[in-house]
């Protein structure tokens, strides 16, 4: 399960979360850009590093890289960080 | 329109009906992946927008922040990287940093007289010529002063704030910089401050620069505070607009219906722009989100938007 921020829902015709398979947040991306052309640009930029404001947790524990395993049963959130108050 | 919203990635978006709707680009300007011991980089923002030579229809160019070039051969829905720039041996050398902003890449310009001529500024590196279409690309900054370098001359690392090229004429060109306003008459290749002309107490720093379609002599400026503490506003809270018909030999303050005080306008170098009516319009809005309007070519101003957001382009949709 993949729950996705706002500012990205308009990506998803407004889904707060999708079920997307992958073993590592690389291929879930992968697999979410499929699903939603554009949107793993908006959170990942091209040298594969996640946005400065963006951040991504793995059920409660935060991903710096997109070679985090990800299991099944898993949760991946993707999070807008906190910006300018 | 390029967009950076909120906490997301950059990206360019189209409109075909004069912005009722508005499509993503399937792949915006992106840098190639980095390989082993290569500097990574990553568009932070795509700051510039050019529409292609005539001749190449669908052709833009993008420029952005990291200084990057890219170019669109389908109307802006892919975009590619212009390797001939964001790969030059020497670009790590023409660009520095400078500023908490960064550096980046804007006025992109095109000869009319030939799609392969192209000139690009970069703040903070310069401007730069190509004559192979983006190729390869040679510094063009004889004559500009960058007085916060400690060297009084050198080829490269000037901060052009906004560079114009004459349609009607391609071999002028002038430029607001960070220290000065020029212009350059090819092919020669060394600028001429024309802001020495401006009256001292005004001086001749600004960000915007627009020429008059019809008179390559003919050019308006918005001068701001470059005093000091640099507040980049209306110079004594008075904001003007100064005008050369002689090609930056004299310059003429034109106020009229602009506030004559506490007025601390700071206009953008892509807010203001001029329309192709036989008597020119001109145009600029400001970061405090006014737009301000003449219909006489600068003698007269009225305000034609208020409450808007902080404003950083001003274009004439014709």
């Amino acid at each position: 399960m993949v729950r996705i921020a706002s500012p990205l829902r308009s990506y998803t015709s407004g889904a707060s979360s999708v079920t997307v398979d992958g073993a590592t947040l690389h291929e879930i991306l992968a697999n979410l850009d499929r699903r939603f052309p554009g949107i793993r640009f908006r959170m990942v930029d091209e040298q594969d590093c996640i946005r400065p404001h963006m951040r991504v947790f793995v059920n409660t524990s935060e991903a710096k890289r997109l070679s985090e395993p990800v299991r099944a049963g898993d949760t991946v959130h993707v999070i807008c960080a906190l910006s300018g108050g | 329109m390029a967009a950076k919203t909120g906490h997301l990635g950059p990206t360019v978006l189209r409109s075909v009906d004069r912005g009722r709707t508005w499509r993503e680009a399937s792949q915006p300007p992106a840098f190639r992946k980095a390989g082993e011991g290569e500097e990574a980089r990553a568009v932070q923002r795509v700051f510039w927008l050019t529409p292609g030579h005539a001749s190449e229809s669908g052709t833009w160019f993008a420029g952005s922040s990291p200084a990057g070039l890219f170019r669109s051969q389908d109307g802006g829905e892919r975009w590619t990287p212009v390797a001939g720039f964001n790969d030059h041996p020497m670009r790590s050398k023409w660009v520095t940093a400078g500023t908490p902003d960064g550096e980046f890449l804007h006025s992109i310009l095109i000869d009319p007289r030939d799609p392969r001529h192209l000139y690009i500024g970069i703040s903070i590196g310069g401007i730069f010529e190509s004559m192979d279409g983006g190729g390869d690309w040679t510094p063009l900054n004889e004559g500009v002063e960058a007085d916060f370098l400690p060297e009084p001359a050198v080829p490269y690392g000037h901060d052009p704030h906004c560079v114009a090229l004459h349609p009607l004429m391609p071999d002028r060109l002038y430029h607001q910089n960070h220290c000065g306003l020029y212009r350059l008459d090819r092919p020669a290749r060394r600028w001429i401050r024309v802001g020495r002309a401006m009256p001292k107490k005004i001086g001749d720093i600004g960000f915007p620069i627009v020429l008059d379609p019809a008179d390559p002599d003919t050019a308006w400026v918005f001068p701001m505070d470059g005093r000091t503490v640099w507040p980049r506003t209306a110079i004594d809270g008075k904001p003007a607009v100064y005008r050369t018909q002689d090609a930056g030999k004299t310059w003429r303050r034109l106020d009229r219906g602009l506030p004559r005080s506490k007025a601390w306008f700071t206009v953008l170098r892509q807010a203001m722009c001029t329309d192709r009516h036989v008597r020119t319009g001109l145009y600029f809005g400001t970061t405090g989100g006014e737009v301000w309007a003449s219909t006489n070519a600068g003698e007269r101003w009225s305000c034609i938007a208020r409450h808007l957001p902080e404003i950083y382009s001003v274009t004439h949709a014709a």
